[in-house]
Formats: structure tokens, C-alpha cells, sequence
């Protein structure tokens, strides 16, 4: 949209005008992001996306002038609406702070101060706006001063209306923690624009939020943004996310900008080689063209569950869970957090000992505790887990993690090096890495050792708990598609995730799951294109769309090719 | 003190071996000017107190010459309350000191280690009994009950190390079930649940190496903690029995006399305070580095 409009209108329309800034970590002189030049206008939303490292928060905090420990800004200048933001002076800074600029952080659970209640909380973030009011020339910068200087209770009330949320006392006397995730990151989003800033600096701000949520959440500082005439800027890893919400999109690459331009262009018509591939990467919610999976074979299921009822202490979490899973095929389980789906994987796996009903493995039941299954049944039913960074022993060698299972599930083995090689060559990574130790590997590469310690055992089961929620869109289609290998080999998946796109891309059959009970169930093709549940309905109304125009991505093709240029 | 070797060679290739691993901390620690410091009054303390003995004028039970005076002929700092030369009782008065301040800590660390994994990985009835009785252990003051068991056995350099090691394990258990509370709930814990692994190896295998970092800083503060308490037991006359050269003994004898000869004080007490200062210094280092503060941005 910048790009779009007159040169000298842009410049006084201009909220934030970045030039070539640069900021190096110490004490390796490290650049961790090189030569950024960016501009925003009044009432647009940048979306700054790129994978994790790629230095988008430090782009982001860079635009509050601040710097992480060891990090420091060497070139480059950062002004807001003409005004330039000098990172030296620290009491221009701080004036400049909650003012002019407002920072959303990811987690709006520790962004709140949990001992203090929010009325309290969002006094406290109105400043003395309007005293300063500089070159508050224009009429709208003029009125949004007039609006921050009057009476703080009743800014404060008004701000918590425009954000949706209730503005009576007994709201504002509430603390943090009683309020779900979703109403906290309003809270913050209604902080941040409480002293009506000029830019609004969005870090990740939904990416802890389930669907529905993040859609309220979206739509919330979509609506502010315009209203108050504040630029965005919106940084995320999610193209979905961003395609929906952004006029202008940059994309980031080891702390380069690689390539900006606005949102329809730039999807369209991306230029950069990376741009393509983290557009690829992104799973489409797939509605229609789903082949039909064949019916299982005469041999039963492999994995059978009856009137499954688990729960913690007297609370009940899951009721009346039915579920068949045959060789070869991918059963997604889909629900919201909450909503049960870890508690069902990991009493499947024996994790979780307080269920009732019939689990059957193979024509033998499963018994609740892993400690009471045999070797070989828990050989064949192998768990991989949500977090990558806490799921392998710090201390320990991928070879000594890879071997663990092996060594105690089917006995020494007789050429350790060849099955260490094996399970790294089926998770796709190279022989060497055996001799790593996790801290050396990337999020992506984490999860594939997780998944080689998995498959080490050869299981005829693999449960997959959340494995891509924690990684980067580009990431998740990798592992997307080593799973699919794995599945062609004749494993039987069972894939946890609330991602409903990636379910439609990866399933055969998926059983959606609301509060502890599985409310839809059937072959995927018929599930996404013919939903009967108002809740599946919702699901999938609420995801955000994202159509590519310029090619289909890899996750609709079949699943023995390999995706160009994936690596 | 083994954390006088800890000045690794600064080998830039990492993860070569897992020793060269495990010194990552200590390197990191090495970094900090603190922990050089450290190093070189720890150093100086042990070296005095190793060497000493080859190195003094008169065996430290020799009268060389008139007491508590500081002209005497052919030594440094005097003589003490007996008429016996005090850098030789210096000299010698430390190993002891330093032996079983190092063997109290080392006691003290591997029981309450034990005790506080154990508490913290079984949770429930276990952790309850555990953690309870060691809350009683810790309601007794520590020189309180070294005292009373001391007065009823009789002061060994075993019980002393014993007595040491016991009201140091309470202390440490706290700490290690509270790292272990944040480790178990990590997901490569019950990665070998599932598979079954026995606990017992959980406990060894994916728990204990997650915890070294805060039981390092606390060996490094039990070492501080026992000087300070022999020197005090000695001084209270229930530590090492006269005519044995100690530090703390030092202290008590000669207190009296401080005016007339300081040295016979000065010195054990200069030496037990450097040791302090310098083992706290490292043990800083540590800790910082273990957090990774001051880190910076490498690649």
C-alpha cells in the first residue's frame, strides 16, 4: 500500500521510517540483523515473517531502541513520525516509550505483572500523553491526544471496551490470572494502546492462542490499528497469520530483509527464492479432493480403544473415546488445548495412568502403566513429544539417545553404529550428527533425533504429540513429509495437533475432540468437506485462509515425491 | 581443591570428548575476572597448607624459644602461648583443616544429592517422609548438635567429618529436589518412562547429570561452610585436641595473648578468611556461568 501512494504524502504519512539499520551481537561482532530499511504508514500493518533466528525480534526491539544483553545498534536510523529515536539518549527513549511506540509481546502471560490487578496494571501504562505532543499538527494525531488526556479511569474503560472486554469494576479489580489466555493478550493489546502510540510493535503476539482465539485476537488489532491511525508492525512466522492481517509484508533471512512489498504482490508474485519456499511450506486447509482411504484389512485394527474414560483425581478429561487405527494410516486426533488430546496420547502410551476402558494393541490389551506393558509391547508403540528442546537429555549424545531405547527395549545390539546410522538416515539426517549433543542442533533437527530415537525400535505405532507446534512453518513441512515416508513403510500414525490444516494435509481419518469427548469422526475428505458439528464447522471457519495463486504447494501432492528445494 | 585444575585449556573445539564437555562450565566460570581471583586465593591457601609441612623451620610441637613473643632468634612471626614457633604451627595447621572441610563438604553433597533426587522424582509419600525428616535435621542448629554428639562420643576427626557431612546433606537435599522437580517435569524424563526404563537409572542417567550445575555451587559453598565450622568447633575445644597444629585451635589458644603476639592469630585467620573470600569467588563464577549471564552472542 506504501509503495502505492505519492512519494511526498508518504513521508508525512510515515510512522515509522527505518534506515539501514544494523545490530551486532557481542563479543563475536556477529551481525544479527544487517542493513534494514523499512516504512510503515499511519493505520497499515507491516508483517515481518521469517523462521526462528532469522532476527525478527531483534528487529523488533530494535525498534524500541532496545537491545537485548550483548547486542548493540551500530548503524542505522529509526524514526517515528519524523521524529528520530536516538537508542544513546535513554531518557529521550523512555519518553518515547508507551508514547510513540508500544511493544505486544508473545506470551501475555508473563507480560502481565501477575501480582497487580489489571486496572492498576493499565494505569500504569498511561502515561502523561499529550503534554508532549510535539508536532501533533495533523487533525487525527491531535484528536488521539485529546482522547489520552483526559481521565485516566475512563480512558482506561474505554480502551477495554474497543478491545471487547468488559469495563466494569469488577473487571478492572481482576487479576492475570483470572482470565484465559486469549482475554490476557487483549489486556496487553489494550495496554499497549492505551497512550494512543504511533507504532505498535507486535511480537508473535497470537502464536500461543488456538484458532478461534487468535481469530478474535487478529481481528481485534486489526480494528484498532485503523481506528487509531497506528502503524503496525506484525512479527510472526505464520505466512497464514500474516497473509490475513498485513498490507505490507517483509520478508526476513538471516537478519536480512530479503523482500518487501505489499501483502497481494508479495503473495502473488514473490521474487526471492525464500520467499517461494516459506510459501510452500505453509499447509492449506484442504476441503475437497481427498481420495478415499481404503477399508482395513481383514486383520483387524491395530489399535483398538472402547469407552476410553481418563481423567486426574475426580476430574474426568476424556469420556466415552472410541477409536480403531489400522496399519499404514494416519488417524489425526484434533481438538484445542484443553480439550484432551495429550491426555488421550499419553494414556495410550502408558504416561497416564488414570484411565478405564479397553485398549487393545494388536489383539492383546494394554495395561495403564508403561512400567506393566512387555518390552515388545512398548517396543512397538513408540511417543514422540510436543517440545523438541525438552525432549532429549541435554547431556547426552544423540548416539547414547538413539541407542537408549534399543538397548533396553530389544537388547545390545550387534553393530551399534549401523543402527544409530539407520534411524538417523530414515529421519534424514546425516550419520555424523550421532556424535552431537542436542545443544548443537536447530528445533528442526531436534525433532527428526526425537523421531530416529522413535523409529530406532522399528515400532508398528508412533504417536505424535503437537511434534511441529513448536517449529517453524518451513520446518513443519519437512517433518510433514518424513512422516509421510514413514507411514508409506507400513507405520501406522496416530497424529496429535490443533492444526486443522496440517490435519487435511497428512490423515486419512481424523477424530476431532471437544471437551474430552470425540464430537466428530470419520475419512478425512468427508470431515473437511461436509463437517456436521458446529464445533468442526467453527474450526474450520476460524482458520485463516491462505490461497497461493502462483503454484500448488508440496503438501497437496502425493506423498512419495519429495518437496523441490525443501531443504 | 580440584577447582584449582579447572583452568582448562582454552580449546576453542568443542564437545570433543565428554570431559572436555563437562569443563564448558568451568571454562565459561574462567571467563569471569571473579573466578580468577578466586583461583589464585584458593590456590594460595591449599599450596600453604600441602607444602607447609615440607617447607616449616621447627616440627609445630617444638619449643624454640620464651612464649608469646615476637623477637624470638630464628623465626619469622614469634612464638606462640608455649614458647612453640608459630609459622610452624601455621604451616602445618592447615591440611587437616582443608582435608576435612573437603571430605564434610564431599559427604555433605553426595548424601543430600541422593536424598533430594530420591524426594523429588518419587514425589507423593516418599517425598512427604523424606523431605520431613530432613526439615527436622534442619530444625537443629548445626554446632548445637556437633556439640552434643561430640560431647557424648568424643571429638574424631571421623565424627567431626560425619557431623559435618550430615547437617550439610539436610541443606543440599533441599536444594537438588529443587532442581530435580524442574528436570523431571521435562519430557526426556518421561520419554524413558515409557519405555520403561527402571527408576533407579532414571534417577542416574537423566536426572543427576541435568543437576551438577547447582550442586557444583553448592560443594563450593559446603567447602566455605566447613571451614568456617571446624575452625569454630576447634575453637569451642570440641574440633582437633592440642598439641595438634590447627588453624581453629590456633585461634583459641593463643586469643588471649592477641595484644602481645597477634601473628599466632592473624595468620590461621587471615588464611581461613582468603580460603572463604576465594571459594565463594569461584563458586560466583560458576553459578553465573551456569545461568549464562554475561554470556554474550557467539556463532
Amino acid at each position: 500500500m506504501t509503495t502505492s501512494t505519492d512519494t511526498t504524502q508518504q513521508d508525512e504519512r510515515a510512522a515509522l521510517d527505518v534506515a539501514g539499520l544494523t545490530v551486532v551481537g557481542r563479543p563475536s561482532d556477529v551481525e544479527i540483523i544487517h542493513d534494514v530499511t523499512l516504512r510503515v504508514a499511519r493505520g497499515d500493518i507491516l508483517g515481518l515473517v521469517g523462521e526462528s533466528g532469522s532476527g525478527k525480534t531483534t528487529l523488533g526491539l530494535a525498534l524500541l531502541a532496545h537491545c537485548k544483553r550483548a547486542t548493540e545498534i551500530t548503524a542505522g536510523s529509526i524514526a517515528l513520525s519524523g521524529a528520530a529515536l536516538d537508542p544513546g539518549d535513554a531518557a529521550a527513549v523512555r519518553r518515547m516509550r508507551g508514547r510513540r511506540v508500544a511493544y505486544i509481546p508473545q506470551s501475555p502471560a508473563s507480560a502481565l505483572n501477575p501480582a497487580l490487578r489489571l486496572g492498576t496494571q493499565l494505569r500504569e501504562a498511561l502515561h502523561d500523553s499529550g503534554a508532549d505532543g510535539g508536532e501533533a499538527t495533523d487533525a487525527e494525531a491531535a484528536a488521539r491526544r485529546r482522547a489520552v488526556a483526559g481521565d485516566p479511569q475512563e480512558r482506561v474503560r474505554e480502551v477495554l471496551r474497543e478491545v471487547a472486554l468488559p469495563d466494569d469494576d469488577a473487571f478492572l479489580r481482576r487479576y492475570p490470572h483470572q482470565l484465559s489466555g486469549g482475554q490476557q493478550q487483549r489486556v496487553a493489546i489494550a495496554m499497549a494502546f492505551i497512550g494512543c502510540p504511533d507504532l505498535i510493535v507486535l511480537d508473535e503476539p497470537t502464536t500461543g492462542l488456538d484458532v478461534t482465539t487468535q481469530a478474535h485476537v487478529l481481528q481485534t488489532i486489526r480494528h484498532m490499528t485503523r481506528e487509531y491511525g497506528t502503524a503496525g508492525v506484525y512479527i510472526s512466522h505464520d505466512m497464514a497469520v500474516v497473509a490475513d492481517l498485513a498490507d505490507e509484508i517483509a520478508v526476513m533471512y538471516r537478519g536480512e530483509v530479503v523482500e518487501r512489498g505489499p501483502a497481494d504482490r508479495l503473495l502473488g508474485d514473490p521474487q526471492h527464492p525464500y520467499t517461494v519456499q516459506l510459501l510452500r511450506a505453509v499447509p492449506i486447509l484442504k476441503t475437497a479432493g481427498h481420495t478415499a482411504p481404503e477399508p482395513a484389512g481383514e486383520d483387524g485394527p491395530l489399535l483398538r480403544v472402547r469407552g476410553l474414560r481418563a481423567g486426574y483425581g475426580r476430574a474426568t478429561v476424556l469420556s466415552g473415546i472410541d477409536l480403531d487405527l489400522a496399519r499404514g494410516q494416519c488417524v489425526a486426533l484434533l481438538g484445542e488445548s484443553g480439550s484432551g488430546k495429550t491426555t488421550l496420547s499419553r494414556s495410550l502410551v502408558g504416561l497416564h495412568h488414570q484411565f478405564t476402558g479397553e485398549v487393545v494393541f494388536d489383539g492383546d490389551p494394554l495395561a495403564p502403566s508403561s512400567y506393566r506393558r512387555t518390552a515388545e509391547q512398548r517396543r512397538r508403540v513408540q511417543y514422540i513429544f510436543q517440545n523438541p528442546y525438552e525432549a532429549l537429555n541435554p547431556r547426552k549424545r544423540v548416539r547414547d539417545l538413539i541407542l537408549r531405547p534399543y538397548t533396553h527395549l530389544a537388547g545390545q545390539p550387534q553393530d551399534p553404529d549401523a543402527v544409530v546410522a539407520t534411524a538417523l538416515e530414515r529421519a534424514a539426517l546425516p550419520a555424523s550428527y550421532g556424535e552431537r549433543f542436542p545443544d548443537q542442533l536447530s528445533g528442526g533437527e531436534r525433532q527428526r533425533v526425537s523421531i530416529a530415537r522413535a523409529i530406532a525400535t522399528r515400532p508398528d505405532l508412533l504417536i505424535c504429540d503437537e511434534i511441529t507446534s513448536a517449529l517453524d512453518v518451513s520446518v513443519q513441512a519437512e517433518i510433514v513429509e518424513l512422516l509421510r515416508n514413514l507411514q508409506s513403510d507400513g507405520m501406522a500414525l496416530l497424529f496429535v495437533t490443533h492444526n486443522i490444516a496440517l490435519v487435511s494435509n497428512i490423515a486419512q481419518h481424523v477424530a476431532v475432540l471437544n471437551k474430552g469427548e470425540i464430537v466428530e469422526y470419520g475419512d478425512v475428505g468427508t470431515v473437511m468437506s461436509a463437517p456436521t458439528h458446529p464445533y468442526t464447522q467453527a474450526l474450520i471457519a476460524d482458520t485463516p485462509d491462505f490461497e497461493l495463486s502462483f503454484g500448488e504447494s508440496p503438501l497437496h501432492r502425493p506423498a512419495t515425491k519429495s518437496a523441490p528445494g525443501g531443504d | 581443591m580440584s577447582l584449582a585444575t579447572a583452568t582448562a585449556p582454552e580449546s576453542a573445539a568443542a564437545a570433543a570428548a565428554p570431559a572436555g564437555r563437562r569443563q564448558g562450565l568451568f571454562r565459561a566460570a574462567w571467563r569471569h575476572g571473579r573466578t580468577k581471583v578466586g583461583v589464585v586465593l584458593v590456590g594460595l591457601v591449599v599450596l600453604t597448607a600441602a607444602l607447609g609441612p615440607f617447607l616449616s623451620p621447627y616440627s609445630p610441637t617444638e619449643l624454640v624459644g620464651i612464649p608469646n613473643r615476637t623477637d624470638v632468634e630464628g623465626t619469622l612471626f614469634g612464638t606462640d602461648g608455649i614458647g612453640r614457633d608459630v609459622l610452624s604451627r601455621f604451616l602445618h595447621g592447615g591440611y587437616t583443616l582443608i582435608t576435612i572441610a573437603v571430605s564434610a563438604a564431599l559427604v555433605g553433597v553426595v548424601v543430600g544429592a541422593a536424598i533430594g533426587v530420591v524426594a523429588g522424582y518419587r514425589r507423593g509419600w516418599p517425598d512427604e517422609a523424606i523431605m520431613r525428616t530432613n526439615d527436622m535435621v534442619l530444625a537443629f542448629p548445626q554446632l548445637v548438635l556437633a556439640l552434643l554428639v561430640m560431647s557424648i562420643i568424643g571429638p574424631q576427626v571421623w565424627l567431626i567429618i560425619l557431623l559435618i557431612g550430615v547437617s550439610h546433606a539436610a541443606r543440599v537435599a533441599r536444594v537438588a529436589r529443587e532442581a530435580t522437580l524442574k528436570v523431571v517435569e521435562q519430557d526426556f524424563v518421561k520419554s524413558a518412562e515409557a519405555i520403561g526404563v527402571p527408576g533407579w537409572r532414571i534417577m542416574a542417567g537423566e536426572i543427576l547429570p541435568n543437576i551438577t550445575s547447582p550442586l557444583l555451587v553448592e560443594l563450593g559453598l559446603r567447602i566455605t561452610y566447613s571451614v568456617g565450622l571446624i575452625a569454630t568447633l576447634s575453637f569451642l575445644g570440641m574440633g582437633l585436641q592440642p598439641p595438634t597444629a590447627d588453624w581453629g585451635l590456633m585461634i583459641n589458644e593463643n586469643r588471649i595473648a592477641i595484644t602481645v603476639q597477634p601473628w599466632s592469630v592473624v595468620l590461621p585467620v587471615a588464611a581461613v578468611a582468603l580460603l572463604t573470600i576465594g571459594a565463594n569467588l569461584i563458586t560466583d563464577g560458576l553459578s553465573r556461568a551456569s545461568i549464562g549471564i554475561d554470556r554474550g552472542v557467539e556463532k
